[in-house]
This record gives structure tokens, C-alpha cells and sequence, in this order.
């Protein structure tokens, strides 16, 4: 015991901060607050809020597509609520959950380490966020950008102007706020990694982030160049992509799509990650091919800089480009494939707990198979001809987005809930929740394919009455998906204030984060945890099976 | 009852497998009818992967699903399950078959692209104006004029390339609408008319935004791009009425800019074109006066008079031209 007292004294000493509170009360986590978990929670919270907004506007767009004919919503307010939807979901549900969220909770706690390397630029970080989502909603007061998420000029140009301003300020901040997460994250991990945590020990979802942090670095940057560019464009009288000036409307994509085909990297990698984590604990197996599915997260960086003409096929590219781009974006199915078929040898010989995040893992890797094939069909320049800018490609990108990031998203907070909260989620409300994902989302997305296939094209809010049979049965599968988030958020909101106790360590797992207790003090240990054994050591030492996690052997 | 050997087992399900991938690539009835030359190879194309994806999709399916139910947690077992931590071998495996598969895709699209016509957009260009030259000859009084030779989109597959088009059309997109200009007869329309069986090259350019000119049924998109040239070139193989469709968001009634296409027997396109033709010569003249100095309402009056829209209608669909 004295030992451990007279570590805290050293750390309250050498703190940066004023002797910090035993816990937190329920105001700070609205404050600026630079502990990494709060900043975890407040990434989370904020972006579930986000995303039952861009949800609702998928419903209304779901229900204008009830009928051919555009008879709900104004077809500018249509496009306004598509662009938003599109928007919302990707900058401030998806990729600040998945990367702010469990990004910022679980590293540090991962490679034992009491906070982020940089814990003032963290809270930066997250707080550029709320504005970011203000300009958004704020944007609508002027028509809302209607221009798609994808912004082409000249369409961007001429198009309720003041809210393409407004929404390229708020992309522009969550950019900078992705910036600095990145720089954060990769600095943690290479440097406050405990020195008992060798590489080969470090958690996949570590790994996960890394490279998830060294892609946004690497691409951000040109995202904001070309939305700079667009906003001198639309305010400034310059002509980038004013093509009556000189300029270029080809070019725009290039800087747009270099970052984001990465982006797509950038919300699906650290979901990888959580599967890594996840499927382990809940199959009680090791992870099958520890250094394959590290290495593929490294390789899926590295291609996915090289991938991005595959959203041009169609567009002014040459011909040399349209056959390079097909090539690459093919070579990146094989890093993928080695992860899913990974985590299927996972389950092999396991014992599988089908828990509510065991769930949503499988039930991401069942629809990330068909994401992931559709995908490789839409990479070949010769059928992407016939289905770019289709349904077919809304179908494959929520195959992608929701069966795979929300799943994986779900999946995480089902099972970290009980490090967050120290309470147990309701298992039989996660089954629910997990039904109505899992049939809502096939029923809403796999039609989707037939459409584009048949000739609906993207983006429209009225359409040829042949396919009206088809969209009502997305608009039912849509029904089904928004019913699905209130047995959820019941459960988030009652388990936290009434759930079971979940102790130190509930799914005896054996990454640093259950080391210590539930919720985690305020600088994650009391001592810090020395690494005895790897992250998914599972079956390994038989006397040890299933017996509680033990690593907090105190320092000599 | 004595045990199925697990070999015989697998080559089972190997051929079950196989068997169910090339009836679902048979029979998935998921493509519209195919109208152009190109139609047939992308949907040979396009069968050949799922023949591919449904093979994978059984076996990764049926694998999860035989191992959630195999591998359950049973009753009060509360122990690990056995700890494997890799394969090396396997591990090789399943890298290197998908690696096989896409790289054997990637050769079949190059040569399915360049069948199709993709890697020549700019074949001889020069040929247009020949041919322009010999329609002269034959009486027609349209001066022959000099295409931007535009450097982006689908041109004539190798075995034609020397071959000029038989028909070249002018299509411009504009927020609502599609113009189709046949410079060798100056007739324009709001819909499309092509003979069959012939080399049809459009060049595609856009008044405003981008648009994307589709006709699903020939399975070809090509982009229409302010200030950039591009071209598609197709070989209709069905007489019918196809539906021509903008794919890239325009606006906000870019889902009502749809026209027809409409593919003739070459005689029936021939009166279509003569009867044309007169009916539009009276407004030669502001026509061919079209310049890039005018306005859209300017350029856009001739063509509403040819294509028989009244300023109304035009008004609504282009609110800022009129």
C-alpha cells in the first residue's frame, strides 16, 4: 500500500495540473477537460447525437423515395438532407466515434500509459468538433449545401453559396481535428508505450490505429487544399475550377478523392481493429495470425494512397489511368481478405460467447463479405462504366459504412461499456438491437444493387416509376434500421444508471485496459501494469483459463 | 454408421460450390437487357465475377456459419478454446489465392476495356473530318467542321480504330436537359436517334455542371465536362427505345434529366433524319451563329424553337436562362 501512495504523490507532484479529483462528476465531461477518457466519452456521446440527426435525415429521404415522383421534400431540401446525411455520417458519427472515440479511451489504457502524449492538443482536438456540427445545422438556414459530400465545382460554385461556405468551414475543422488526433495518436503509441509491452505485444487495434493515423496525416492535408481552393472559388473571385476562367473541374476531384479514398480507409481500419480485439475475447481464442492482420492494416495504408482514380472511371481521366487505378484498387481486396479470412480461423475451435458485441462482430464480418465482393466488382473500369454513380454504389458503400463500421462501432461499445461505465449492458435488449440491425440493414441495402444494376442512378429525388417496388422495400428496411437505435439507446441510457456491476475485468480479457478497475481511475492505475503475457494469450496456460486478467504486479 | 472421409466431404462441397457459382452467373436475371456491342462483354465480364464472388461468399459464409454453431460456448464450460495463433502455410494460401484472382481480373478488364473501345478514345481523329468531306460530296451542304479531338472517354476497339465513325452527334448537358446536334445534317433534338448497327460517336460537353450521359442498356457512362471534351463511341445492336439518364448530380431536378434514345433500322433513321432536316432548315441561319459569347438564354431560345419547348417549360427547368 505504501508503495502505491507514494506513487500517486509523485504523479500528483509532477503533474501538469493542479492535484486532480478522484473522479469526475457529471459537468466535466462538458467541460474542456484533457483526460483522454473524458475526451473518449465526449468523442462518443457527441457523435451518436450526430448520428441519429443524419439519420433522421436518411428517413426523410428513404420516405421522399416512397413514390417516383419528388411529392415530400423540395428538391433543393432533398439534396440539402442527402449532402448532410452523407456528411454527418462520415465526418461526425464515423470517423470521430471510431478513431476519436475508442481511439482516444483505449490507447492509452492499451499500451499502459496515463494519458495521451499531448493531452491539451486531445481537447482541441474534440472541441473543434461541436462547431463544426453547428456550421452544419447552421447551413441550413441558408438552403443547406446541396452539392453531394463530394462537392464537384462547378456544381459547388453555383449552388446556394453561403452554405457551401459554411460547409466547407466545418469540413475544414473536423480536418484540422483529424490532424491533430493523428499526430496524437501516433506519437502515444510510439512513445508511452510501457517498456514491458514489446511490439509483438502491442494490441491489433494499436496497430489499427497507427496506420489509421499515419493515412490521415498523409491525406487530410490535400482534402483541405481542395476545399480551400473551392472556398476562394466561391467567395473570392479566384478560378480554380471555374472552367469558363481557365480552370479545372477534373482537378478538384483529384485533390478531393486523394483524400478521400483514404477516408474510407480512415473508417474502416480502426473498426478492424476493434474486431481484432473483440473476437478473441468473446471466441476465448488467440487471434489467428497475429502479425498478418498487423502488417495488412500497414499494407491497406500504403495501397489505399493509390487507389483513388476508381471514383473517376468515368470522369476526364485517360485511359493508362483508368487500367492502373483498376489494378490497384484490386490489390488492396488481398490485405482485406487476409483479415476477414483471419478472424474466421479465429473462430475456429473457439468457444463462442454470443454476446451483444460478439454479435454485431460476426454479424459485420457476414456483411463485410458482400461489401467486400460487390467492392472488388465496382473496381473494374469496365463494369464500373455501366453502375458508377448508381444505386449499386449506395448499396456497396453501406454494405461497407454501416455493415461494417456501425456494426464494428455497436460491436466496440457493447464491449467496452463495462470498462467505460462499470455496469453491464442488458443482454436480451443487445439481441434485440442486433435482430433489427441485422435485418433492417440487408433489407435496406441489398436491393439496392438490383437498382443500380437496372439503371437508377444516385443522388435523385424523383426517379423512373419501374423501380418503385424496389425503393419501397428499402424504405421499409429504413423503418426497420431507425426502430433498431431505440432498443439501443434504452439500453446505453438504462444500463448505465441501473445496470450489473461489471467489475475489473467481466469478459476475463487480457489487454491492458482490463488491468485496471471499472471505470478506470483518473490516470488509469494506480501503478502502472507490467506485461506478462501477450494480448490473446487465450488457452495458453491451462491453470490460467478463466481466471481474472493479472498484471498489475507493482513496479520494484 | 460409418464416417464420410472428411476429403471426399470437401471435393463435395468443392463441386457443389463451383456448380452453384456458375448457375447463380447463369441466372441472376440482376442486368437489363443488353443493346450495344459493348453490353455483351461487360455482362460476360461482369458473369465472371460472380461466378467468383459466390464461390467466395459460400465458402467464407458457409465457414462462419459452421463455426458460430460448431464452436459454441456449450453449457457451463467456462474454459479457452484451443490456442492456435497462426498457420503459416495457410496463412500463404489464402494470400496468395486472392492475390491470383485479382490479378487475373485486373488482365480480363484491360482486355475487356480495350475491346470495349476504352483505350482509344483519340483513335484518328482525323477521320471525322474525312468523313465529314465524303457526306459533302455526296450533297450535303454541311461544311465540314474541325472536332475538338476530346482525350477522355471510349473510343473504337483496336480491330476498328482505323475505321471512322459512321455517325458523329454533338451532345451537350445543361441543367435540365440533354441537346443532340448532328453537325452533318444540322439537325438537334431532345432526343437521340441512332441507325442500327452503325459506329456512333458522340462528343459530349456540359453548358453549366457536370453531367454524366448513361444509357444502362449499352452499359456505357461517360461523363459530360464544362471546358473538357469527351467522347463515347457504341455500336447499337437492338432497335428499341432506350432510356438516356444523367448520373452525376446536377442539381436539384437531376433525376427528372432523363430523354430516350432511340434506335432505327438504318432505313426508318434515314427518313427520320430527311424529315428532320427540313422541318429545322428554317432556323439554320441562328444556329450555326451559336458562339460562346452568348448567354444560356441566347444559346437556349434556338433550340427550345427546334425541340418544340415553350419558354415556360424551359424556364422551369433552367430557372436562370430565361
Amino acid at each position: 500500500m505504501t508503495q502505491v501512495e507514494d506513487f500517486r504523490d509523485v504523479t500528483v507532484t509532477d503533474g501538469s495540473h493542479n492535484s486532480p479529483p478522484k473522479a469526475w462528476k457529471w459537468y466535466d465531461y462538458f467541460t474542456f477537460n484533457i483526460d483522454h477518457k473524458v475526451i473518449g466519452i465526449q468523442y462518443l456521446v457527441t457523435a451518436f447525437v450526430f448520428y441519429l440527426i443524419g439519420g433522421l435525415m436518411a428517413v426523410a429521404i428513404r420516405v421522399e423515395l416512397t413514390t417516383p415522383d419528388s411529392d415530400l421534400l423540395d428538391p433543393n431540401l432533398y439534396n440539402a438532407f442527402m449532402t448532410n446525411h452523407g456528411t454527418i455520417m462520415i465526418f461526425l458519427w464515423i470517423v470521430p466515434s471510431a478513431i476519436g472515440g475508442f481511439g482516444n479511451y483505449l490507447i492509452p489504457l492499451m499500451v499502459g500509459a496515463r494519458d495521451m502524449a499531448f493531452p491539451r492538443l486531445n481537447a482541441i482536438a474534440f472541441w473543434l468538433n461541436p462547431p463544426a456540427g453547428a456550421l452544419l445545422l447552421l447551413s441550413f438556414l441558408f438552403g443547406g449545401s446541396q452539392s453531394g459530400w463530394t462537392a464537384y465545382p462547378p456544381l459547388s460554385l453555383v449552388t446556394a453559396n453561403t452554405a457551401q461556405t459554411l460547409w466547407i468551414l466545418a469540413i475544414v475543422l473536423v480536418g484540422t481535428s483529424s490532424i491533430l488526433g493523428s499526430v496524437n495518436f501516433v506519437i502515444t503509441i510510439l512513445k508511452l508505450k510501457v517498456p514491458s509491452l514489446r511490439w509483438e505485444q502491442l494490441p491489433l487495434f494499436c496497430w489499427a490505429i497507427l496506420a489509421t493515423s499515419v493515412l490521415a496525416l498523409l491525406s487530410t492535408p490535400v482534402l483541405a487544399a481542395g476545399l480551400v481552393l473551392l472556398l476562394f472559388d466561391i467567395n473570392f473571385g479566384t478560378s480554380f475550377f471555374k472552367p469558363e476562367a481557365g480552370g479545372n473541374v477534373v482537378l478538384y476531384q483529384h485533390l478531393f478523392w486523394f483524400y478521400s479514398h483514404p477516408a474510407v480507409y480512415l473508417m474502416i481500419l480502426p473498426i478492424f481493429g476493434i474486431m481484432s480485439e473483440v473476437i478473441p475475447v468473446h471466441a476465448r481464442k488467440p487471434i489467428f495470425g497475429y502479425k498478418a492482420i498487423a502488417y495488412s492494416s500497414l499494407t491497406i495504408c500504403v495501397v489505399g494512397l493509390f487507389v483513388w482514380v476508381h471514383h473517376m472511371f468515368t470522369s476526364g481521366t485517360p485511359p493508362w489511368m483508368r487500367m492502373f487505378f483498376t489494378i490497384s484498387t484490386l490489390i488492396v481486396a488481398v490485405p482485406t481478405g487476409v483479415k476477414i479470412f483471419g478472424w474466421v480461423a479465429t473462430l475456429w475451435g473457439g468457444k463462442i460467447r454470443f454476446t451483444s458485441a460478439m454479435l454485431f462482430a460476426i454479424g459485420l464480418l457476414s456483411m463485410f463479405v458482400v461489401g467486400g465482393l460487390d467492392g472488388i466488382t465496382l473496381g473494374t473500369a469496365p463494369f464500373d462504366l455501366h453502375v458508377h454513380d448508381t444505386y449499386y454504389v449506395v448499396g456497396h458503400f453501406h454494405y461497407v459504412l454501416f455493415g461494417g463500421s456501425v456494426f464494428g462501432i455497436y460491436s466496440g461499445i457493447y464491449h467496452w461499456f463495462p470498462k467505460i461505465t462499470g455496469r453491464m449492458t442488458n443482454e436480451t435488449l443487445g439481441r434485440i438491437h442486433f435482430a433489427l440491425t441485422f435485418v433492417g440493414t440487408h433489407l435496406t441495402f441489398l436491393p439496392m444493387h438490383h437498382l443500380g444494376l437496372q439503371g437508377m442512378p444516385r443522388r435523385v429525388a424523383m426517379y423512373d416509376p419501374q423501380f418503385t417496388t424496389i425503393n419501397q422495400l428499402c424504405t421499409v428496411g429504413a423503418f426497420v434500421l431507425a426502430a433498431s437505435v431505440i432498443p439501443f439507446t434504452i439500453n446505453m441510457i438504462w444500463s448505465w444508471l441501473n445496470g450489473a456491476k461489471a467489475g475489473d475485468n467481466p469478459w476475463n480479457a487480457l489487454t491492458l485496459e482490463w488491468t485496471t478497475s471499472s471505470p478506470p481511475l483518473i490516470e488509469n492505475w494506480e501503478v502502472l501494469p507490467v506485461v506478462t503475457h501477450g494480448p490473446y494469450d487465450y488457452g495458453m496456460n491451462p491453470q490460467n483459463a478463466g481466471v481474472n486478467n493479472d498484471q498489475t504486479i507493482p513496479v520494484t | 454408421m460409418k464416417q464420410v472421409p472428411a476429403s471426399l466431404l470437401t471435393l463435395l462441397a468443392g463441386v457443389m460450390i463451383t456448380l452453384i457459382s456458375f448457375w447463380v452467373s447463369q441466372h441472376h436475371g440482376l442486368l437489363p437487357e443488353q443493346a450495344s456491342a459493348q453490353a455483351p462483354l461487360v455482362d460476360r465480364f461482369f458473369n465472371v465475377m460472380v461466378t467468383i464472388a459466390t464461390a467466395l461468399f459460400l465458402i467464407v459464409q458457409g465457414a462462419i456459419v459452421w463455426f458460430i454453431i460448431q464452436f459454441r460456448q456449450r453449457a457451463g464450460d467456462e474454459t479457452d478454446g484451443v490456442p492456435i495463433e497462426g498457420n503459416f502455410s495457410l496463412e500463404i494460401l489464402w494470400t496468395a489465392i486472392p492475390a491470383m484472382i485479382v490479378i487475373g481480373l485486373g488482365i480480363y478488364s484491360v482486355d475487356v476495356y480495350e475491346q470495349m473501345g476504352g483505350l482509344a478514345p483519340t483513335h484518328k481523329h482525323g477521320l471525322i473530318a474525312h468523313q465529314t468531306a465524303a457526306l459533302v460530296a455526296a450533297g450535303d451542304t454541311a461544311e465540314p467542321t474541325i472536332e475538338p479531338s476530346p482525350q477522355y472517354g471510349i473510343g473504337a476497339p483496336a480491330a476498328e480504330s482505323a475505321r471512322a465513325a459512321d455517325l458523329v452527334v454533338n451532345v451537350t448537358g445543361l441543367q435540365y436537359a440533354w441537346l443532340f446536334n448532328y453537325p452533318d445534317s444540322n439537325v438537334t433534338t431532345g432526343e437521340l436517334h441512332v441507325p442500327l448497327g452503325k459506329a456512333v460517336q458522340l462528343n459530349l460537353s456540359a453548358q453549366d455542371v457536370i453531367h454524366s450521359f448513361w444509357v444502362p442498356q449499352f452499359r456505357l457512362k461517360q461523363d459530360a465536362l464544362p471546358g473538357q471534351a469527351t467522347v463515347l463511341r457504341f455500336v447499337a445492336t437492338k432497335i428499341g427505345t432506350f432510356p438516356v439518364v444523367c448520373a452525376e448530380l446536377c442539381g436539384g431536378y437531376h433525376g427528372s434529366m432523363r430523354t430516350q434514345l432511340i434506335v432505327h433500322s438504318p432505313e426508318d433513321y434515314d427518313a427520320w433524319l430527311a424529315e428532320n432536316q427540313i422541318a429545322q432548315s428554317s432556323d439554320l441561319q441562328q444556329k450555326i451563329a451559336v458562339t460562346a459569347e452568348q448567354s444560356d438564354a441566347e444559346m437556349l431560345a434556338a433550340y427550345a424553337r427546334a425541340i418544340d419547348i415553350n419558354a415556360e417549360t424551359l424556364t422551369q427547368l433552367h430557372p436562370n436562362s430565361l
